[in-house]
């Protein structure tokens, strides 16, 4: 790791914002590059010499209005990253920098946290296969691939986090990952975990048309329904019977199922349902299971949820809606409207807005929260719905999706407001490492599409980036 | 005899075309000449005819022309469904006179024409019952006519009107060597929609790359490309015996003939759809080999791989909407070639495209939204749905600009009409409201 000279690091150069945008900075005053530079110089000449990969210098990201989520915006804040938590944060002079601290200038740019994506199939997630339609053995771990392209996409559009999921063709289609948006080239590296160690992720469920089938495939709703309570009858038998071997010796063992497992999980709370759904009556069908069995549950895509906001809010599940540009496509989303998150989030149901990458575009993931607020949601709301609210739903909300001090320091720059589409993601960073750079010509590709833009990412060797410009550990 | 556009019918056949707009032009200009003359000798407002449907004057703080021209702030006075003048509000008040209804925005431009998509045929429930967009019997169908599948109810139509499109470009879908035909036709869909036809036969759709390919009729690429060449060369023969038939001779019609033969004779241009670079360089050698044949190259993903060698001899070019998802044939898709295009003066539209899944359309205006983010100009993103296309598609006459004598056709927003968050408050065609604001 290189140990230069600490000076101020623009965070990015880029062509002039057109008319309305904030400034670049490149605008910022000779003077006070030269002073804050001079500081930097006479701040590294004090700061501790070497230092290994595991001990990195706080970071100072400057200027920028900072996005907190959980509380009011900052204009031109200090956000202080040390050992990959937000450190400090608040309006510039009001918050002290470390004197070995890499300083960042982020003036003309706005810095909010990075976001949370409910559900997204970035990396080939696929879970069950053909052969039956309950399938909570399944791991989508065991079938991503993180080195593909798609992993870029994602956090080219600022995202840091994301729940991986297999898709809607099976009643339980098997079970999700919950993966931070690290540049490593394993799945382990990225994946959440249980406080087992195990990991983190919930169960993927779908109800409506799409898990429908020849038999052994239900093919009508009904049918759906009834093979989806035995199985949480066996698994609940399952559970029963493993408290009773575990407490009596003389008990015959009861060997492990792995998919019973899962479902166990389910039941104690653990393993939060994501389930599929969209027709309103649909929606109550998944509403009439969760009663039964107790399970949490966020509701996925959710087209009808704008009929039926109270019937949600009274069974305390969540929502995490797709918005996308006209309805149709399938009957069971003829009624889909832009103004279901206006709807819910007026109604006090939990919100957040998913991707389904690639249903919509992570690139594109921001335009998700203008949307709902072109459809009457309220702009904070929207903000909250990318962020917070998605870490709500994952379980993740005391780690992740607001500035909080404490929380890591998964953070996105941008180049204007979040919520215009003449915005672009410049930076994205996950635990105070960049992760992506507009400015860097191989992720800018990525970004903006391309020949190659298809293409996996090139491994990240033990000893540093294969590829200079990279990102990635430092 | 050939027969010369679709027959639709025994009494009032729609035209396939319009009268020329540059006839009413040079009418509505010596009247506006005679109105201002009457108006300075009398020193008093002219008596005026009673404002009626299709009445209207628009005042916007910013009034897109659509070529490129911004006026701020601007009004339009449309008499009688057609552009009477456009100039600054006291100006156009003035002439119009108080008797006509007025309307004011924040924001303003010509309807928005979608110069590709699906609409009507691509049903918005995706079911056996409205999914008409392609028939696969048989690889090569050029009579399939749009006229006799398109949907003017189907409620994407009302959908993308909401959001200011007033012409769409519209018909079989690229998903077969030759799926169909395609028509050009405005967004209102009261009464006998085939009034609302600006082109009854604007296209043939053509698939070249892998979407083009069925099986074992056309299995590969070479074997595409000599089912298309044969069958433009038995349309070729066929024409010329009709034409050298001695008079009341008894000629076999073929339809699928016939089509082709009106793509010979450069009536109807072949929609050819490619995206990559090798299936962009069969669609030029194609246009090359039969030199009448006009070829519009629509998708195009990878052009931007061989822009020098394509900007000498180019094609007119439908790109890809900026949000389609790269993958397969269009993997190096970019949501930047809108602006290299337009960086290299190459004249193109942006279109809506064709989904199969969801969402079943998408939206012109935010296809431009998006190729403005990546850097085209936001003017020249606006003249992709608007002046750019209706060149592209023929319609320059009638549509595509704030200009004396075209259509009063207008989109009216209450904010910048890319922003995500502005809205779309009213859709006129021909001076008459179609739509009171999106999703309504």
């Amino acid at each position: 790791m290189t140990r230069s000279a600490p000076t101020l690091q623009p965070a990015s150069a880029r062509f002039a914002p057109p008319r309305g945008r904030l400034p670049r900075p490149g605008a910022r005053s000779p003077h006070g590059a030269a002073l804050l530079a001079l500081i930097a110089l006479a701040a590294g000449a004090a700061a501790a010499p070497g230092g290994d990969g595991a001990r990195e210098r706080p970071r100072a990201f400057e200027g920028a209005t900072l996005l907190p989520i959980d509380g009011p915006p900052i204009e031109s804040g200090v956000l202080i990253v040390s050992a990959g938590r937000i450190a400090a944060l608040g309006p510039a002079g009001l918050v002290e920098i470390p004197a070995d601290a890499e300083r960042i200038d982020c003036r003309g740019l706005v810095l909010m946290p990075g976001l949370v994506d409910t559900h997204s199939h970035v990396g080939s997630p696929w879970g069950a296969d053909g052969s039956g339609p309950l399938q909570p053995e399944v791991r989508a771990l065991d079938s991503i691939d993180v080195a593909e392209a798609s992993l870029m996409r994602a956090r080219a559009g600022g995202l840091t986090s994301l729940n991986a999921m297999p898709g809607s063709g099976h009643l339980i289609g098997g079970q999700t990952v919950y993966l931070k948006l690290r540049r490593a080239r394993s799945v382990e590296e990225l994946c959440y975990r249980f406080e087992d160690g195990s990991a983190m992720g919930g169960l993927k469920m779908a109800n409506g048309t799409n898990p429908q089938g020849q038999p052994p495939f239900p093919e009508t709703r009904a049918k759906a329904a009834a093979l989806v309570r035995a199985k949480f009858i066996e698994a609940q038998d399952y559970r029963e019977r493993r408290r009773r071997a575990a407490e009596d010796p003389q008990a015959e063992p009861v060997p492990r199922d792995l998919g019973l497992e899962a479902l166990v999980e389910v039941l104690e709370g653990k393993r939060m349902v994501h389930h599929h759904t969209h027709r309103a009556d649909d929606i109550l069908s998944v509403l009439r299971l969760a009663r039964e069995f107790g399970f949490r549950t966020v509701l996925h895509h959710v087209s009808e949820a704008w009929k039926v906001p109270e019937e949600i809010l009274a069974s305390g599940a969540a929502c995490s809606v797709i918005l996308v540009d006209s309805p149709g496509g399938k009957l069971e989303a003829r009624d889909l409207s832009l103004d279901t998150p206006r709807v819910l989030h007026a109604a006090g149901v939990p919100l957040s807005l998913h991707s389904d990458d690639f249903i919509t575009d992570s690139r594109l993931f921001l335009r998700a929260g203008a949307l709902a607020v072109r459809a009457g949601l309220p702009r904070e709301a929207a903000l909250e719905a990318l962020t917070l609210g998605g870490a709500r739903q994952l379980d993740l909300d005391q780690r992740i999706g607001s500035l909080t001090v404490g929380k890591d320091a998964d953070l996105v720059l941008l180049d204007g407001d979040p919520l215009s589409i003449y915005t672009r993601v410049v930076e994205t960073w996950v635990e105070g490492q960049r992760v992506f750079d507009l400015d860097s010509p191989a992720d800018a590709l990525y970004a903006e599409g391309g020949p190659g833009a298809g293409d996996p990412l090139p491994p990240v060797s033990c000893c540093g980036p294969f590829l200079a410009g990279q990102g990635g550990a430092r | 005899m050939s027969a010369r556009g679709p027959d639709l019918g025994a009494a009032g056949d729609a035209p396939r075309r319009r009268p020329s707009g540059r006839i009413q032009l040079a009418g509505w200009l010596a009247a506006l000449g005679l109105a201002l003359c009457a108006g300075f000798a009398r020193g008093a407002a002219a008596p005026q005819p009673p404002a009626g449907e299709g009445d209207l004057v628009l005042i916007a703080e910013r009034l897109h022309l659509g070529d490129g021209r911004v006026l701020e702030p601007g009004a339009v006075w449309v008499a009688g469904g057609r552009i009477a003048a456009v100039g600054a509000p006291a100006e156009i008040e003035a002439l119009a006179g108080p008797e006509v209804p007025r309307r004011r925005a924040p924001q303003a431009t010509p309807g928005l024409i979608d110069a590709r998509s699906c609409l009507g045929l691509a049903g918005w429930l995706n079911t056996d019952h409205d999914k008409d967009e392609v028939d696969g019997s048989e690889p090569l169908q050029p009579e399939l006519r749009a006229v006799d599948a398109y949907n003017p109810e189907d409620p994407l139509i009302a959908w993308v009107r909401g959001f200011g499109v007033t012409t769409i470009h519209t018909g079989h879908a690229p998903r077969a060597l030759i799926s169909g035909q395609t028509l050009v036709v405005k967004t209102s869909a009261r009464g006998s929609w085939e009034n609302a036809l600006l082109d009854a036969e604007a296209m043939i759709s053509v698939t070249l790359g892998e979407y083009g390919l069925a099986q074992k009729a056309a299995g590969t690429r070479a074997k595409a490309q000599a089912l298309l060449r044969q069958a433009l060369l038995d349309a070729q023969a066929h024409a010329a015996q009709v034409a050298s038939a001695e008079p009341g001779a008894a000629i076999q019609r073929n339809l699928r003939k016939e089509s082709l033969a009106r793509a010979l004779a450069g009536e109807v241009p072949l929609l050819v759809h490619a995206h990559r670079a090798h299936d962009i360089w069969t669609a030029r050698r194609l246009a090359r080999e039969f030199p009448g044949l006009r070829v519009v190259l629509e998708g195009a993903a990878e052009l931007p791989l061989l822009l020098d060698d394509f900007a000498r001899d180019p094609l007119p070019v439908l790109l890809h909407p900026s949000m389609a998802r790269p993958g397969g044939e269009s993997e190096a898709l970019s949501m930047g070639t809108a602006r290299r295009l337009a960086e290299r003066g190459l004249p193109f539209a942006l279109q809506s495209g064709y989904e199969d899944y969801v969402p079943r359309t998408r939206v012109v205006l935010f296809e431009a939204a998006v190729a403005a983010r990546h850097g085209l100009p936001r003017g020249a993103a606006l003249r992709a749905i608007t002046l750019d296309a209706a060149r592209l598609l023929g319609v320059d006459g009638r549509v595509g600009s704030l200009e004396v004598g075209k259509d009063g056709d207008l989109a009216l927003f209450d904010g910048d009409p890319f922003e995500t968050t502005s809205h779309c408050l009213g859709t006129y065609i021909e001076g008459r409201l179609v739509s009171d604001g999106e999703r309504r």
